[in-house]
């Protein structure tokens, strides 16, 4: 088939199961062309170096069909800085940072270690002696929300409705072109104001009286470079709490999968807990939760492997390809939880890599050693299960599993 | 070669950094022979870079910066004696307490130590001192804490700017003496120096540049004070010498070695040369000690007191000292180091000092937050990036693969209207401090090192 409907077939439903055919294929023809002009990389050195270039922008209205992408938002509203450049994501990217990790707040992470082990305990604990279990509905996906809602300072009963807003959102990023691309962008931008509105009454209330949560600190922060506008301080939160909603949930429940069709790393890491921070970085490279980050176009023609990409094409970076890329990384397409030289692309690389990236590490860890634990024996009970719609944050809908008869 | 390389007695010279992640590396090469490291400090491998950083500050201890080991070693260590001679036929170390090890192959990683004061009455002073070692840092760290009135520091390259910005965040008053025009003008540059000094003087460092120490003062056998070469007088009961390194070759006289005080010059497999420039093949060299050949910068010797040099080029040699001839591997690392000072963290890949021009390319220095690239010749050498150092990689890419100078548009964050301008790289001599990248050449009117025989 020709290499101009790569992202057509990528991104077709059903093809979620084992995208990674036609990864190979993308890796084969080097930078491919798409029939609507957009480009697609799926080489690990070419992510990487457009990963790292300032010439490649990540916010769409730089983009040539910008127009369209963007019908119906209000120009003016804040943007998040994951579609922002430089200088303006770096400094939202700053203060938000200012009270999540180091060099200001170095120990804001790992004070959650304790926390974050309760709320797996309780949820492992919850599973009882069921014979069935569904990883997602009953672990995988509580565990995440309830994490971030906490650290968010959001209060328990919102969070239902803030999990509604922020499906519709991850809807949003469906590419798939059978259905109404327009209405389903329309929905998301409806659920991400929605969640923007929600959270900015919450700052307000938290500037007047501070909870010692994220939402406080950021509501009240006075640094040196001074404090988030109302609107920054919303698209900000709505963006910290949707990305810490939706990637773990498919990082712990690919974990759960990719286990259950490897029996000897399973009992492997249920002999030795000590090899799980490992064996999860190994997840993030051979089932990233983010398999491409589709929004990014050169602010200036620029060369990728031979090939010209022009200023304002769609550029699409696929990170789950350029992770089994075997030049480099040996054997790419096994499963090693103790593969050496690991540097892969599951957080992205370079100014806009993972802000969360920590805690999605620390939260997968603890949650997989911790259900391994409970579990005992185990097995899959649908192989490939039923897949989320997005090809962009890809993971099972759900994961059934049934104990007893596998390997412990 | 007939005999195993895996085997045999393998002595490391030097047991910081270098000579502990060379160890590392030869064991993690199943090198099973004796390896023994000699280290004329007694304490156990330690990292530098918090010496000047976190331990004056408070942060951290002086005796806390032990290096983490990363497998065990199985090796002697012969710490608190140094060595004091090379006998490369015999191939026997020669050691101050009168001992002699045989080896098979050496490493050389003796590094560097602080320039003294040249009047050693007034460097004896009560509250004169340099700063290297742990030892030097805790006796710092003690001066800082009894809250001195004005500490001076002479020499404003990157340790006596780190020092002065320890100073500044702790309140106290400091005055920094530099003979060059601008601090860390001898690493970056005169265009970047003149953002250095704009830098300290708005965080309150009482910056005298082009300006020397012509005496410390004493009295009753402590520092009071300074004469400076423009007249002026300061008062001052601390004063930190920060003039650059002195490399640890002296040693080496009489090896017939290719060693001076510009390094022990080696090939691109960290290979030892003899003073005629005839390569060795069990004598290697690594760290700051080690000035080779790097052909991104014309094949120039270059000598890098960089913390990353000395564990790339450790690795290097180490690997080579267990290897046959085709399985060698060339050290070609891009250069690279970085500063944590007055907030900011300053980083820089390739060789500033090795350029004509340099451009701001992304960033404003107004924000403190920039990319400067540096060109030689119409490429790309070197990127300084200060509080953008994710960037970087983009700027290795260019260098490793001699990217046009300068760069070309489109990068977001450009301000509008930079041109480059000449990066204004002075000669070492005019300045306070050695140079932490010396481009010790091929060129014969460029740092000729004359040989004296000793004795």
């Amino acid at each position: 088939m020709s290499t101009d409907t790569l992202f057509r077939r990528i991104t077709d439903y059903a093809n979620r199961p084992d995208p990674y055919p036609l990864y190979a294929e993308l890796r084969e023809h080097g930078v491919a062309r798409q029939e609507d002009g957009a480009f697609l990389v799926g080489t690990y050195d070419e992510i990487t170096a457009l990963l790292h270039d300032p010439r490649v922008s990540s916010d769409v209205r730089n983009r040539d069909d910008a127009e369209e992408l963007l019908a119906g938002e209000d120009p003016a509203a804040p943007r998040s800085f994951i579609a922002l450049d430089d200088p303006e994501h770096d400094r939202l990217r700053r203060l938000a940072m200012r009270r999540f990790g180091p060099p200001h707040t170095p120990g804001r992470i790992d004070a959650l270690r304790q926390d974050i082990t309760a709320i797996a305990e309780d949820l492992a604990r919850g599973l009882g002696e069921k014979q069935h279990i569904d990883i997602v509905d009953d672990f995988a996906f509580p565990l995440p929300v309830a994490v971030i809602c906490r650290l968010l300072g959001v209060p328990g009963e919102d969070v239902p409705q803030v999990h509604e807003w922020a499906d519709a959102v991850v809807a949003g990023l469906d590419f798939s072109p059978e259905e109404e691309p327009a209405e389903r962008r329309r929905t998301a931008l409806q659920a991400r104001q929605a969640m923007g509105v929600y959270l900015g009454e919450l700052a307000r209330t938290r500037r007047e009286r501070p909870t010692g949560d994220l939402l406080s600190q950021l509501a009240n922060e006075d640094g040196p470079d001074g404090r988030l506008t109302d609107g920054e301080l919303m698209s900000t939160a709505t963006l910290l709490l949707i990305a810490g909603h939706e990637t773990t949930v498919n990082l712990i429940t690919n974990g759960v999968l990719t286990l259950g069709r490897h029996p000897e790393a399973l009992q492997r890491l249920c002999d030795d807990p000590e090899l799980m921070p490992r064996a999860v970085e190994e997840l993030l490279r051979f089932e990233p939760p983010v398999q491409f980050l589709p929004q990014r176009t050169p602010l200036a023609d620029i060369e990728v492997a031979g090939v010209t990409v022009p200023k304002g094409a769609p550029l699409i970076l696929v990170l789950a390809s350029g992770n089994r890329d075997p030049l480099r990384f040996p054997e790419p397409d096994r499963f090693r939880p103790d593969r050496e030289d690991n540097q892969h692309l599951g957080f992205g690389s370079g100014v806009h890599s993972c802000f969360g990236a920590p805690l999605a590490r620390l939260e997968t860890q603890i949650a997989l050693t911790v259900l391994l634990r409970r579990l005992g024996s185990w097995r899959l009970l649908a192989d490939p299960p039923e897949y989320r719609r997005s090809p962009v944050l890809r993971g099972p809908r759900h994961l059934p599993v049934e104990r007893g008869g596998g390997v412990s | 070669m007939s005999f195993d390389l895996k085997d045999g007695r393998i002595v490391i010279v030097g047991a910081s950094l270098a000579g502990l992640r060379a160890a590392e590396t030869l064991r993690e090469k199943g090198f099973t022979g004796s390896l023994t490291l000699v280290g004329e400090e007694p304490e156990l491998p330690y990292d530098r870079p918090p010496l000047s950083k976190a331990v004056l500050l408070g942060r951290a201890g002086a005796e806390d910066c032990g290096l983490p080991g990363r497998r065990s070693l199985d090796a002697h260590w012969r710490l608190g004696v140094r060595a004091t001679g090379l006998d490369p036929e015999a191939r026997r170390l020669l050691l101050a307490d009168g001992e002699q090890l045989p080896y098979d192959r050496l490493l050389i990683a003796t590094g560097t130590r602080a320039r003294p004061w040249p009047n050693p009455e007034e460097a004896a002073l009560d509250g004169v001192l340099t700063l290297r070692t742990s030892q030097d840092a805790a006796r710092l760290a003690r001066l800082l804490d009894a809250r001195p009135h004005r500490v001076l520091v002479v020499g404003a390259g990157f340790t006596g700017s780190e020092i002065a910005s320890a100073c500044r965040e702790r309140g106290l008053d400091v005055t920094v003496v530099e003979r060059g025009r601008a601090p860390l003008i001898g690493a970056l540059g005169g265009t970047v120096g003149a953002w250095a000094i704009r830098l300290q003087r708005a965080h309150g460092v009482d910056l005298r540049c082009g300006v020397t120490v012509t005496a410390l003062l004493g009295r009753n056998g402590r520092l009071s004070g300074a004469e400076l070469s423009d007249g002026s007088r300061i008062d001052a009961e601390v004063a930190v010498v920060c003039l650059g390194a002195v490399r640890n070759t002296e040693w080496l006289a009489d090896s017939g070695l290719a060693a001076g005080p510009r390094g022990v010059a080696c090939d691109a497999g960290c290979r030892v040369f003899t003073m005629y420039g005839i390569v060795t093949d069990d004598v290697f060299v690594a760290g700051d000690v080690a000035r080779f050949p790097h052909p991104l910068f014309e094949y120039q010797l270059i000598a890098l007191e960089h913390w990353g040099n000395a564990i790339a080029q450790a690795e290097v040699a180490a690997h080579n000292m267990v290897s046959p001839g085709p399985r060698r591997r060339p050290h070609l690392a891009v250069p690279s180091f970085w500063s944590s000072q007055f907030g900011l963290n300053i980083k820089s890949v390739g060789v500033p000092t090795f350029s004509d021009q340099v451009i701001l390319a992304q960033g404003s220095p107004g924000e403190r937050r920039l990319v400067a690239v540096y060109g030689y010749r119409g490429r790309i050498t070197a990127a300084v990036t200060v509080d953008r150092a994710k960037w970087l990689e983009h700027y290795r890419h260019l260098i490793e693969t001699a990217a046009p100078f300068p760069p070309g548009p489109g990068a977001a964050d450009h301000l509008a209207g930079q041109e480059p301008v000449p990066s204004d790289v002075p000669d070492p001599r005019v300045l306070s401090h050695g140079p932490t990248v010396a481009l010790t050449g091929h060129l014969p009117d460029w740092r000729l090192t004359l040989l004296r025989p000793a004795g």
